[in-house]
């Protein structure tokens, strides 16, 4: 199954977005929160992204949700440092919504998507009208 | 003796806990009030890291970039902590610092900001402070500066740069929600980056 990384300046936003898609897509063991700094602070921790993607990834590849300003810098240097580690986990990043992409990430995870189709129904929700 | 990239970090670290507080209201004009705050947090924690009798520069920048990494928090983590870590690969197993080095180093760091930021000169980043520093310091060597002289010319070119992002329009980073109010402040990055170069200046001079 598709892993889902979740990133977030706030450890408390990743952990809610990770119950939410829990809701949404029950037994999928690998919804990884990545939120805030070790310490609790606001903000983003490349090391600690590159350690959920190792967490969420069971050999099918893993697609991060992120939020704003340097989640998607911290995302990308978690991927860098993984690849220089030799690490050669299948890893993108979707350019969505961090809730409304990852309740459409984790329903085609859990339906069996892979990684692409996973990808593509995280970056569709951008088109989701709500009125 | 504590080697020279100690002293370089420990100067480094000194500066920029003295610079906090300006750091951080620098950022409250264009920003999110948090430079000053999560760099001296992240250099804190580099000098828990480092050691005095670390020489080996490129490894040491290394494991202050992992710790810049993961210690900062905000945008200002990836991007530096991405630019020591690629200075440190060219400078891997050097444990004196030389003109050509520091010309290796300095492009190396360049090249990590803007693979990682996605930014040019002109959009009011570090990177206008930085990129003519290293245009000035390069431009200086083959002139027949050494390295002092070069980087003395190369901080100069730094404080102008940092003094031309007061005059333009902020287009990446949480500044360009800002637009066209972002002119009249000068940039956190900017000025914190020439805070560094000033910091290296200072212990190569005081060699």
């Amino acid at each position: 199954m598709v892993g889902i990384v979740i990133v977030s300046h706030s450890w408390k936003i990743a952990e809610g977005v990770c119950d939410l898609a829990h809701e949404m897509a029950q037994g999928h063991e690998g919804i990884i929160p990545a939120g805030g700094l070790e310490d609790g602070s606001i903000g983003t921790d490349a090391q600690r992204i590159a350690d959920a993607i190792v967490e969420a990834d069971t050999g099918d590849g893993v697609v991060i949700l992120a939020d704003i300003g340097s989640s998607i810098m911290s995302a990308e240097t978690a991927i860098e440092l993984l690849e220089d580690e030799g690490n050669n986990i299948n890893v993108v990043i979707a350019d969505a919504p961090i809730v409304e992409g990852t309740v459409c990430a984790v329903v085609e995870a859990a339906g069996g998507g892979s990684v692409d189709s996973v990808l593509k129904s995280a970056e569709e929700s951008r088109e989701a009208s709500k009125l | 003796m504590a080697s020279e990239i100690y002293e370089c970090l420990s100067k480094i670290a000194g500066i920029i806990s003295e610079n906090k507080d300006f750091l951080t209201e620098l950022d409250r004009e264009i920003g999110d009030s948090d430079h000053g705050i999560n760099l001296a947090r992240g250099f804190s924690a580099v000098m828990e890291k480092v050691n005095p009798e670390d020489a080996d520069i490129g490894a040491t920048l290394k494991k202050s970039g992992m710790t810049l990494l993961s210690k900062v928090g905000g945008a200002s983590g990836p991007l530096y902590g991405t630019a020591y870590m690629e200075a440190g690969k060219v400078l891997a197993g050097k444990t004196e610092l030389d003109a050509e080095g520091l010309k290796s180093a300095f492009e190396a760091a360049i090249a990590g900001i803007q693979k990682r930021g996605k930014a040019v000169k002109g959009e009011k980043t570090m990177l206008d402070a930085i990129i003519p520093a290293y245009e000035t310091y390069s431009q200086k060597l083959s002139d027949g500066a050494d390295m002092i002289t070069a980087l003395e010319a190369a901080c100069n070119s730094a404080r102008e740069g940092v003094e031309y992002t007061k005059t333009i329009i902020a287009t990446k980073g949480r500044a360009s929600y800002l637009g066209e109010r972002s002119i009249g402040h000068q940039d956190p990055g900017a000025t914190s980056s020439t805070l560094m170069l000033e910091a290296v200046l200072d212990v190569l001079k005081g060699k």
